[in-house]
């Protein structure tokens, strides 16, 4: 029976059948009259109750778990697994253009006679980047994501699966280009890389908070354009910081290799920071805070 | 709109949560979404029905409840409201405010039979 109307009780009549949801009802009063209502259920965790025979009772499950749980597990697994390997994992993320796969490319030129290299790319379709990737001398795997907007711990740990990336190495994983999805996806990285070329806007930090929140280290590329643009470094900096107090940034140039030392060193003491970390301090690390 | 992917998430809680506790039908499902979390509710909403289509959630109610974001202010040394994730500091004006709560984006709870 229904405790929110009284109808179904012992002395008013069987619901009559007919209702078009759940919720609605029809009885026939003692004026003779069919009424036909619905109201909304005030239902206790574990209240069961039915309207009329057929109507399977319903019961309320506790669930509190995070929507993110699965890939965070799978982030997880991917972090101690580059962590075991001495892998330096770092997660490219920016808009499209902004010069990602140049920058990789130079830097892949400055350290392939150093360090092992393996670059995984993401894009939504063809093997360009890969293509790029493979001729500058480096480890390389596409993963298209067709309609995806981002990467997925999923689909890192398959593209690490083919990779096989040698013990010590340097992994690039180059996201899809988006400002917005790829924040929300942990893929077992040390850190999130943001790229930002000087021909986009100063007020991009602010725009899109949640990606240089997530970053540890911003790269202004394109900056051999600064003479030719009006645009104020000054202020995206200010933006950065704002968004993101401790952010470090480097201004680079991809196409000309201005400021590529701060940017190869920086590489080299996270890397020696990965091959010194102790192994049972693997599960201590978090990842970065979104 | 990696909500689409989120939502395949959810779905997936739900199987799992079915094997778990025997249910066959999920007639409403009630997610927690921060103010300050990486998605967009209404995008949610957009992809729950395509997700669950031919699920045992097929033709369920979502239901979201919205979580108030807060943060810390280092300068006032305080707990403040936070209504987005640049948001000032509304005593001192500032921004050097680390959001606190409001972040999360979780599954609560199923109505089942």
């Amino acid at each position: 029976m229904c405790i929110s109307c009284g109808c179904g009780n012992d002395d008013a009549p069987a619901p009559a059948t007919g209702a078009g949801t759940p919720d609605e009802h029809e009885h026939v009063g003692a004026d003779g009259l069919v009424y036909r209502h619905a109201h909304r259920h005030a239902h206790g965790a574990g209240a069961m109750h039915s309207h009329a025979p057929g109507v399977t009772p319903t019961r309320r499950v506790q669930i509190e778990r995070d929507i993110l749980a699965r890939n965070d597990g799978l982030a997880a697994a991917n972090r101690k697994c580059f962590e075991e390997h001495g892998v330096l994992a770092l997660n490219f993320v920016s808009s499209p253009g902004s010069g990602k796969t140049s920058l990789l490319v130079r830097t892949i030129a400055a350290l392939k006679e150093k360090t092992p290299l393996a670059v995984i790319e993401g894009d939504q379709q063809t093997s360009l980047d890969a293509e790029r990737i493979l001729a500058a001398g480096a480890l390389a795997v596409q993963i298209n994501t067709g309609k995806g907007c981002h990467l997925d711990a999923d689909q890192v740990r398959q593209a690490v699966d083919r990779l096989a990336p040698p013990r010590g190495a340097l992994l690039f994983i180059e996201n899809v280009g988006n400002l917005v999805c790829p924040a929300a996806f942990d893929l077992g990285e040390a850190c999130k890389v943001v790229i930002l070329s000087v021909t986009e806007g100063e007020d991009k930090p602010l725009k899109y908070p949640d990606m240089f929140r997530a970053a540890h280290l911003l790269l202004l590329n394109k900056c051999d354009l600064l003479p030719h643009l009006d645009f104020d470094v000054q202020r995206v900096i200010e933006n950065a910081r704002r968004v993101n107090p401790a952010i470090e940034i480097m201004q680079i140039s991809a196409a000309t290799g201005s400021g590529m030392e701060p940017w190869l060193e920086w590489l080299a003491r996270e890397q020696a920071a990965v091959h010194t970390r102790p192994a049972e301090n693997n599960d201590a690390r978090e990842r970065p805070q979104l | 709109m990696h909500e689409m992917s989120l939502m395949e998430g959810v779905a997936q809680i739900i199987d799992e949560a079915a094997q778990a506790n025997g249910f066959r039908r999920v007639r409403k499902v009630t997610l927690e979404i921060g103010q300050l979390a990486l998605v967009d509710p209404e995008a949610m909403r957009f992809c729950f029905a395509a997700v669950m289509e031919d699920s045992l959630a097929e033709g369920a109610v979502l239901e979201i409840v919205d979580v108030p974001g807060s943060g810390w202010c280092t300068p006032c040394a305080a707990s403040v409201p936070m209504s987005d994730i640049i948001a000032a500091c509304p005593n001192c004006g500032g921004y050097q405010v680390q959001a606190t709560g409001g972040l999360e984006m979780k599954l609560s709870s199923l109505e089942v039979e």
